[in-house]
């Protein structure tokens, strides 16, 4: 017998009690489990996949859809531009680096992304298998789209019009796949890129066969006479005055919006962040629920145990150690609550992952843990030691002979 | 070995008791009869070191134990004092082997005697049971072998046999003078039963005649 195992007995002595106070616990500190979670991954992933990236820019409208159909492919693109403008701007002293996309197609809710050889360096892609694609139709299957879709070399698929998965088929030309990029954790693991001739070859009406047979251009812009149109351009700054005049620059052009990647993700969070605080208020509400819950159980279970204290006064316990004993309680409860929210936590957040496959949470993991897990175990200790102070200091003051002489 | 020596004890200005004096050696055993509010249990929780005489000194072996103060006391009454009290009061959430292994952990011993008393009590077969399934029989010996856990050198009981019946009180004294005996114990039984009289020849008696 120890003052743990003393603790634990009158624990589970009654169940039904305790597990409450554990669950309503659990429960508020699943919630912050889940927030810590996902901010965590989203600020790290976010960060990991806008890095190389100064600027995007694309068509008229949101800047933040801009960067987030662009950067992080999980919202519409804003529009086409035309290729002359971006070639002209590519011209630019400011500009060390451009990477035109286009897009527009999905096949089976993964979306196609025309690029050229330099999207892949500039996220430093590794090959599972095959190679970066040649002629128009070629494609590079991400890491998980191939494991999803169980595809691999040499298979062809057709792809969709439009870049939700519900988009009608092209009944024109197959893409074939000669390469699977192995696992980054990043952006590139949900696309499928290929060339931007193959984005506009698609969308062409006729055959040209020619063309077809051509080698894509590796980097820059494809050669082209006719008038075409790139969907966004992905820009690196030559040197830190570019930062200053290139926006301005790009923006007072009527045809081009430009968007820096960090600056509308620290926006975005700061909108998210009210939602955030919302959540995490509530959660801290529950958890003040639970230490009250804690606290009443304990003092109302000290009306029945004052006659058990001064027994175990008689059998040579000191006020201290009775003291002990209630706070061990409180804080055992809430230890417990701790781990079991932690675990909630996790297990809400994999069946969220597994239910959203191609989401923007898709790309997280539940099997991360952090430090600032360990705090809320601290935490949680913290509420149950509050919660019991008042009770083990009843206990502490339990006067012995007139407990036991009232009958 | 127990010496009480000139013990006064007051709740309030009505109600004020003067304590006999009482010598006790190793292995004797004492009865203190009174009638009801008379001031028995009141005797045993001074003896107990539970109340604080006003007045007096009580001495168990070479410790003034109304000179005790705190966790002190608390350890020296663990270890030294065994009380047996009129209802059984045993921890209900533990076993009754549980029960015996808290008294010895409250004082840091091993308990290694804990399964012997229990099979001399009769109870040995009750040891992992909870003390709602015990009949009440059951519960009064595994509350006097909770107070024996330690090996006391004082055994205090407080009506140990008000609720049982003839055979069963004679059996319970029996029990507390036997285990008294072996381990050396003085032994004190506070009543107001008559029955044990009979077993217990020497007596004192409280609030005068009986
Ligand atoms: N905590 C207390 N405060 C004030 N008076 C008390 C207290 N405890 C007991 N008394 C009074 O002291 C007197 C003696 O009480 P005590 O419990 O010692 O009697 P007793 O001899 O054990 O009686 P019984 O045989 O009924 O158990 C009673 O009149 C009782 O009312
Ligand atoms: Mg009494």
């Amino acid at each position: 017998m120890n003052m743990i195992k003393l603790s634990w007995k009158y624990l589970i002595a009654k169940p039904l009690n305790t597990g409450l106070n554990i669950l309503l616990l659990a429960l508020g500190l699943a919630i912050i489990t889940v927030l810590i979670l996902i901010q965590d991954q989203f600020e790290n992933k976010m960060t990991k996949d806008a890095e190389g990236v100064d600027l995007v820019v694309g068509a008229k409208g949101s800047p933040l859809q801009l960067i987030l159909s662009s950067v992080y492919h999980i919202d519409y693109p804003t529009g086409n531009i035309d290729m002359k403008d971006a070639m002209a701007l590519s011209k630019n002293r400011l500009v060390k680096n451009i990477i035109p996309l286009g897009m527009g197609d999905n096949y089976q809710g993964y979306r196609i992304v025309g690029t050229n050889h330099d999207y892949l360096a500039l996220y430093d892609a590794g090959f599972e298998s095959g190679e970066a694609w040649r002629k128009p139709f070629d494609v590079v299957l991400g890491f998980e789209v191939a494991k999803k879709l169980g595809l691999g070399l040499g298979d062809t698929f057709i792809g969709s019009h439009g870049i939700g998965s519900s988009s009608h088929e092209h009944d024109e030309h197959p893409y074939k796949i000669t390469g699977v990029l192995s696992e980054k954790g990043n952006v590139l693991d949900k696309l499928i890129l290929t060339s931007i001739e193959s984005v506009w070859y698609s969308h062409d009406e006729g055959h040209d066969h020619d063309k077809f047979e051509a080698d894509v251009s590796i980097t820059g812009f494809p050669e082209t006479d006719e008038d075409r149109e790139v969907t966004s351009l992905l820009l690196q700054y030559r040197n830190p005055i570019a930062a200053v005049q290139l926006p301005r620059f790009i923006n007072s052009k009527s045809a081009l919006q430009a968007a820096s990647p960090s600056f509308e993700i620290s926006r975005l969070f700061e909108l998210l962040g009210v939602g955030v605080k919302l959540i995490q208020g509530l959660a801290v509400a529950i958890i003040i629920i639970a230490g009250l819950g804690i606290f009443i159980a304990l003092f109302n279970s000290l009306k029945e145990r004052k006659y058990d204290l001064a027994v175990m006064r008689t059998l040579g316990a000191s006020s201290g150690q009775l003291f002990i004993h209630i706070v061990l309680e409180g804080v055992i409860l809430t230890l417990l609550g701790a781990i079991v929210g932690i675990a909630i936590g996790h297990l809400f957040l994999a069946v969220l992952v597994m239910q959203n496959e191609q989401g923007a949470i898709s790309g997280l993991s539940a099997a991360v843990f952090l430090q600032e897990e360990l705090w809320i175990v601290g935490y949680a200790v913290i509420v149950g030691f509050v919660a019991s102070l008042i009770p083990a200091w009843t206990a502490y003051q339990t006067d012995i002979a007139k407990q036991l002489t009232k009958s | 070995m127990l010496s009480v020596k000139n013990l006064k004890f007051q709740y309030d200005s009505s109600t004020k008791f003067e304590i006999p004096d009482i010598h006790l050696d190793a292995g004797e055993e004492l009865l203190i009869i009174g009638k009801s509010g008379s001031g028995k249990t009141t005797v045993l929780n001074i003896l107990g070191g539970l109340l604080k005489p006003q007045q007096g000194e009580v001495k168990l072996g070479d410790t003034i134990l109304s000179s005790l103060t705190g966790a002190k006391l608390d350890k020296f009454r663990g270890k030294n004092i065994g009380i047996v009290f009129q209802k059984p009061h045993i921890l209900s959430p533990l076993t009754v082997v549980e029960n015996l292994k808290l008294a010895n952990f409250f004082v840091g011993e091993k308990g290694a005697q804990n399964l012997d008393l229990l099979k001399e009590l009769g109870i040995f077969d009750k040891r992992k049971s909870k003390v709602t399934t015990l009949s009440e029989g059951e519960a009064q010996r595994v509350s006097i072998a909770r107070a024996l856990a330690n090996h006391p050198k004082l055994i205090l009981a407080d009506e140990p046999t008000a609720s049982l019946d003839d055979e069963n009180a004679a059996i319970v004294v029996k029990l507390l003078q036997d285990q008294a005996k072996k381990f050396n114990a003085a032994l004190i039984i506070v009543t107001h039963d008559q029955r044990v009289k009979d077993h217990i020849s020497k007596h004192i008696i409280m609030g005068g005649l009986v």
